[in-house]
């Protein structure tokens, strides 16, 4: 495409204009993070002095580790669950007739529509009534219904590339429908997998409602809503500075990962919204 | 190494449409035999139903003297080459050859000669560690056949293996199979829709025709007495050609001219065929030009003219297309063929004729050419249900019955 010099100006701006819009916040939330509490409010955006106390003070006390100990198991398992019912019902989705299958297809969706604050106050007595209120399972068996539906649509997109040719040929060299399944179509679906993966982990990671609904103590409490409950180290000092540098701790997973598998996200997202 | 047999095998659809009906046949111990047929004849369902990949409705299937009607696709013992080849990509040459047997827990030390074997009769061993995305198409069909070979089975079933590649490979690679298959001799069912594979690779061709079996025999058999005139239309390259004929007394009345008829049509019509329409096939191969034709077989035929419009010459023959006045014969059965050639696509016109004269032919395009038609050959079809009237009965009750 020929573009003029007028074009390419207009654009760049546009582009720069929407790239500060979405990193000014973050940098802001980097640079608090940094300053020490009585340079807070000094109203400039790179930090006068700098300083390692907010993050060290976070590290001291349990109430982070112990959060960050949570929110990388509860999202992990919850993860990992949901990838593994997810691919089978996806593969079932895309290869199989079934009746109810239209029935299912629209079921995952609409949870997936589902206003989940509908479900805080439901979710909060039934937990509570069987005894897993403020538990990492109590956490985990919501995360997966909402990271299921995600992970089916994804997943699917990606098992309707595979030719089914493939299995119909692994069938006839002799293998059960599981192991066509594992060793033929599982491993060519692996980059689908992966980045379903990481989409779900991202999900469950990033709750706040359900983190700060069905949790009271430390026991299952996970980093965003534990950033919540952040105090001052006396009653009269904000913590502004400590919940900035926990917000960077735990953005910097996230970041690795996207980075790390950038290229193999894009395919998933696009291969998802064009084919699903 | 097993005989199939196919016993009133039936495939319907849960939706009521019938893919395949009734279908008969016995396919011998070693026989290379080929399903032949238009798009959506049936051909691959049947196939497929041999393989276990489709569930058959009615009819029973054994290979080998046992029933497999309900027996799993492993446990058939048979091999299937893909059109498009379904090689596992994440697996190299060697992985995928092996995957069958690996599965079938095979002891290394075998599984290692196996492989190494067939990649030698494929001519495969440099590329056994490579992916198959790294392979040409001829090669990856060669990991195709062999990935069925290395297992030894009791029958390779193979669609359309050499679709995908280009024209020379693909005659190139069905010599090799062919090779192959005597080679192994083992019982071999090969779906194409190319009748030139057909004729050239088959022990005995079945032509299928919207789910019905039209005739199965020797390809020689099918080419000199088809039982009608779709199988007629469909063996033969250029096809045969049709035109309405009417018969009278001894004689067909043709837009070539007045055709007598041999003794031997006339008692395969027995009489029964006076003042009724026919249509009349003739082979390219039939006519001549008139000038080259020896003078002691001149009688066995008729002199007629014609305006050449194309003239294509192959170097060992040329093929002369002229137009007739009149209209094109008209059935079911050629409007199919039609389509199925693209013919109907192209816009090209059912009254064109193609003649196949000797490459000494000294016609030139746009001549009025005097041309002669051999009338022993001619074949003459029922309008209405496309049967062969003239079929020679010694040859249609070796046809009817598996050789």
């Amino acid at each position: 495409m020929a573009s003029t010099t007028k074009e390419k100006v207009g654009w760049s701006t546009a582009n720069i204009l929407v790239v500060l819009f979405a990193i000014i916040p973050v940098l802001w939330i980097l640079s608090l993070s940094f300053k020490d509490p009585s340079s807070l409010t000094d109203g400039s955006f790179v930090p006068k002095d700098w300083t390692w106390s907010n993050y060290k003070g976070i590290f001291k006390t349990s109430e982070f580790t112990r959060a960050l100990v949570n929110s990388i198991g509860i999202a992990l398992i919850s993860t990992f669950v949901a990838v593994l019912f997810a691919s089978m019902a996806a593969y079932a989705i895309a290869r199989l007739r079934f009746p109810g299958k239209s029935v299912l297809i629209g079921m995952s969706l609409l949870i997936a529509m589902f206003p989940a604050i509908s479900l805080v106050t439901p979710l909060f007595n039934i937990e509570r009534n069987l005894g897993i209120f403020d538990t990492w399972i109590g956490l985990i068996i919501p995360y997966i219904t909402f990271g299921l539906p995600l992970a089916i649509y994804t997943l699917s997109a990606f098992f309707r590339e595979i030719p089914w040719e493939l299995e119909k040929a692994a069938k006839m060299d002799g293998a059960t429908p599981f192991q066509a399944f594992t060793k033929v179509i599982a491993p060519l679906a692996a980059p689908g997998m992966f980045t379903t993966a990481i989409l779900v982990f991202i999900l469950c990671w990033n709750d706040f409602l359900f983190a700060i609904s069905l949790t009271s103590t430390l026991r299952a409490r996970t980093v965003p809503a534990a950033i919540g409950f952040f105090t001052g180290s006396s009653q009269f000092e904000s913590p502004i500075g400590s919940i900035a540098a926990a917000s960077v701790i735990i953005t910097i997973p996230i970041i690795v990962f996207v980075l790390f598998f950038q290229r193999r996200i894009v395919a998933g997202l696009t291969s998802g919204a064009v084919k699903g | 190494m097993a005989d199939i047999v196919l016993d009133h095998v039936t495939k319907r659809y849960p939706d009521g449409a019938v893919a395949v009906d009734q279908i008969s046949l016995e396919i011998a111990d070693g026989e290379f035999v080929i399903l032949v047929g238009p798009s959506g004849c049936g051909k691959s369902t049947t196939l497929n139903m041999i393989a276990g990949l489709e569930d058959i409705t009615e009819g029973e299937l054994r290979i080998g003297n046992k029933v497999v009607n309900n027996v799993a696709p492993k446990d058939r013992d048979i091999a299937m080459v893909f059109q498009s080849y379904a090689l596992y990509p994440h697996m190299t040459v060697r992985e995928n050859m092996a995957f069958a047997l690996k599965l079938a827990k095979t002891p290394k030390s075998v599984i290692d000669e196996k492989v190494t074997e067939a990649a030698r009769i494929l001519d495969l061993t440099q590329h056994l560690d490579r992916k198959p995305a790294n392979l040409s198409g001829g090669q990856r069909q060669r990991v195709a056949m062999g990935r069925a070979i290395v297992r030894d089975p009791a029958a390779f079933l193979m669609d359309e293996p050499l679709s995908n590649l280009d024209a020379k490979l693909r005659v190139q690679m069905r010599t090799e199979v062919s090779r192959i298959q005597k080679r192994l001799a083992t019982t071999t069912v090969y779906v194409t829709h190319d009748q030139t594979e057909a004729m050239t690779l088959g022990d005995r061709v079945a032509v299928m025709r919207n789910g019905l079996l039209q005739q199965v025999g020797h390809p020689q058999d099918l080419y000199r007495n088809p039982t009608n005139l779709f199988v007629a239309g469909f063996i033969g390259s250029p096809a045969m050609n049709f035109m309405p004929g009417r018969l009278e007394e001894g004689v067909v009345r043709t837009k070539l001219g007045d055709l007598p008829l041999t003794d031997e049509s006339r008692r395969a019509l027995d009489g029964s065929g006076t003042g009724r329409d026919v249509i009349v096939g003739v082979r390219p191969e039939n006519f001549e030009d008139a000038a080259l034709v020896p003078p002691g077989d001149k009688a066995h035929g008729v002199t007629f003219s014609a305006t050449v419009d194309v003239l294509e010459s192959m170097g060992s023959d040329v093929f002369a297309y002229f137009k007739l006045e009149g209209g094109p014969a008209e059935s079911a059965e050629l409007e199919e063929l039609a389509r199925d050639s693209g013919r109907a696509d192209t816009g090209g016109e059912g009254d064109q004729i193609v003649a196949r004269l000797d490459a000494a032919t000294q016609i030139k395009e746009g001549d009025q050419a005097e041309l002669w038609v051999d009338v022993r050959p001619l074949h003459l079809f029922e309008p209405g249900t496309g049967a062969n009237l003239t079929v020679r009965p010694e040859a249609a009750s070796a046809a009817a019955a598996p050789s």
